[in-house]
């Protein structure tokens, strides 16, 4: 990891911080920074596939929407601990991944970008069924998931610093595993499979695990997402949504997960911005988004390193 | 005699109507260095990819040490000591020399299902890949990134990277192709001293060259190997003469 690569998350994560001190801690500004924060887990979990093992996925939003999932359907069961909502949302949405991955990973370009879109899609539409979650009209969480049995998330101010410590964490260790062996392996793959294949690498492994750990990554964005909103509904798992956090990663740069994290924060904020202004806001941001990836081949990361 | 290190019997392999390979057995000592040459077309390149496991044959077999790999992949075969280099320099650009020899350490160096420490501080890696590196003469472009070295260090990088294996048999798909003469000194140099420590199938079209290094030679054309022998062999050789020698010294 380059020290420039660090000092960029290092200054979002301080601002992140101090944020509510300093004229953010209203309750509109902390729903948007959280929801930013949440899209920035996820964008960096699907970083770790995209710009690491170089598998472009148009399915990821169905890993936060079955993170999301698992809230309520644990909720409907009554069980609202954190510490088995969180690793039990985490280890659905990565089995789902590892299963699709599976069969997926065995594909690669576009036919990989189709199977991925078609599992999201199933996901979609399995949850769109679930009549006793609320089927299409979505499901509404009465109360937040509880931490050690109490009602800490509840709380605006726990809650953004829950988000910033977990979209650390989530940073942290797509880092720690991109500069891994194993993340070495990855990338060697991306740049030249022929060339891990020649030296001994099935390159397939590792992009299955690493597929499977982006998944339970993105399901605990959804887990997250869940609380932060009160709210789940399959429009969560929508291909737009999965499209949306593509280009989170690609807005970002694909160089690592401090491209990720910071295309999902401009992403998210300009947004909000842009719905300020105008009602008909996609307009300026479809064509902002296609001149940003015209003008910055690399990303934002690329062009901060530019210099 | 002893085993030798490769043997394939009676490979085939056709492309549509195109036989490419056409019932060729060859035998490889161990230590020994092996050139395959033929003209354009010949199927050199085809073979290799065979031997490699990049291509599956039609029929016939693949046995190396011992083993029948006919059905192994390119990964399986390189984990069992079979190194390969390519026509075309093929690299990991965005990597270092040094972390593109790094790789293919820890490729035999324990699991890569690693995921917490950095490899790029690995010491016994990057010890071994230096090594390998300096065996080469690349020593001092370690931290450069392979796309900044020029073609002839890049070959010299690829045989550094086959080389970390510590394969038993290298295949060189024309590691002279397109170098400078200097480059291509010193890489017959390098290659020189590898004869004895490992098999070598060395794929070449620099006439000189093949002389020069090989051990014996097998001629290959249309798919079919019409000589093998010892360099005096195949020189004396009348019908390697008229099939590709010739055409040389006629042209």
């Amino acid at each position: 990891m380059r020290w420039r690569d660090a000092a960029v998350p290092l200054a979002i994560f301080a601002l992140l911080a101090i944020a509510p001190f300093i004229g953010f801690g209203q309750g509109y500004s902390l729903t948007l920074l959280a929801r930013a924060m949440i899209f920035g887990i996820a964008a960096i979990s699907l970083s770790l596939i995209v710009g690491g093992a170089g598998l472009v996925s148009l399915g990821h939003a169905a890993m936060l929407g079955i993170g999301a999932y698992g809230v309520v359907v644990l909720d409907h069961a009554r069980i609202t601990e954190a510490w088995i909502v969180i690793p039990a949302a985490m280890a659905a949405a990565g089995a789902f991944a590892a299963v699709t991955g599976a069969v997926a990973i065995r594909t690669s370009g576009v036919h990989f970008i189709m199977i991925t879109l078609a599992f999201g899609q199933m996901a979609f539409f399995a949850t769109s069924s679930l009549s006793v979650y609320g089927g299409d009209d979505g499901y509404t969480l009465y109360n937040r998931t509880e931490l050690f049995g109490t009602r800490a998330l509840e709380g605006r101010l726990f809650f953004h610093f829950a988000c910033l410590g977990l979209l650390i964490l989530s940073w942290a260790l797509v880092e720690t595993l991109l500069a891994s062996r194993f993340g070495r392996v990855l990338r060697a793959a991306h740049q030249n499979e022929t060339r891990a294949r020649a030296v001994g690498f099935e390159p397939y492994r590792y992009r299955l695990v690493a597929y499977a750990l982006a998944g339970a990554l993105g399901g605990l964005a959804g887990v997250l997402l869940a609380n932060g909103a009160e709210f789940v509904a399959p429009a969560y798992l929508s291909w737009q949504r999965s499209g949306d956090l593509l280009f989170m990663v690609i807005l970002g740069g694909v160089a690592g997960p401090h491209g990720a994290l910071m295309g999902a924060l401009a992403f998210i904020l300009i947004e909000e911005w842009l719905a300020h202004l105008t009602e008909h806001w996609r307009l300026i941001f479809g064509p902002l988004l296609i001149l940003c990836v015209y003008f910055m081949r690399d990303g934002m990361a690329g062009v901060l390193r530019r210099d | 005699m002893t085993e030798p290190l490769l043997e394939l019997r009676g490979l085939h392999k056709s492309f549509g109507g195109l036989t490419v390979t056409d019932d060729v057995s060859l035998e490889l000592r161990q230590g020994e260095i092996h050139a395959l040459i033929g003209p354009n077309g010949a199927g050199k390149t085809t073979l290799i990819h065979q031997i490699s496991g990049t291509l599956a044959p039609d029929a016939g077999q693949i046995v190396f040490a011992g083993e029948d790999v006919t059905r192994l992949s390119l990964a399986q075969r390189a984990r069992r000591g079979l190194a390969r280099s390519f026509q075309i320099t093929s690299l990991l650009p965005g990597f270092s020399a040094l972390e593109n020899v790094a790789l293919a350490v820890q490729a035999r160096s324990g699991s890569s299902f690693r995921f917490f420490r950095p490899a790029l501080h690995e010491a016994a890696l990057n010890d071994q890949a230096m090594a390998a590196l300096t065996e080469v003469g690349l020593e001092r472009r370690a931290a450069l990134p392979a796309a900044a070295l020029s073609h002839g260090e890049k070959r010299q990088l690829e045989l550094a990277v086959a080389l970390a294996m510590q394969p038993r048999l290298l295949l060189l798909d024309e590691p002279l192709a397109g170098t400078g003469a200097e480059e291509a000194e010193r890489l017959m140099r390098i290659l020189g001293e590898l004869r004895g420590r490992y098999g070598i199938l060395l794929i070449e079209h620099d006439m000189p060259a093949v002389f020069a290094l090989a051990d014996r030679i097998s001629v290959l054309a249309q798919g079919k190997v019409i000589a093998s022998g010892t360099k005096d062999e195949i020189r004396a050789d009348p019908v390697v003469r008229d099939a590709y020698l010739g055409d040389e010294e006629a042209a």
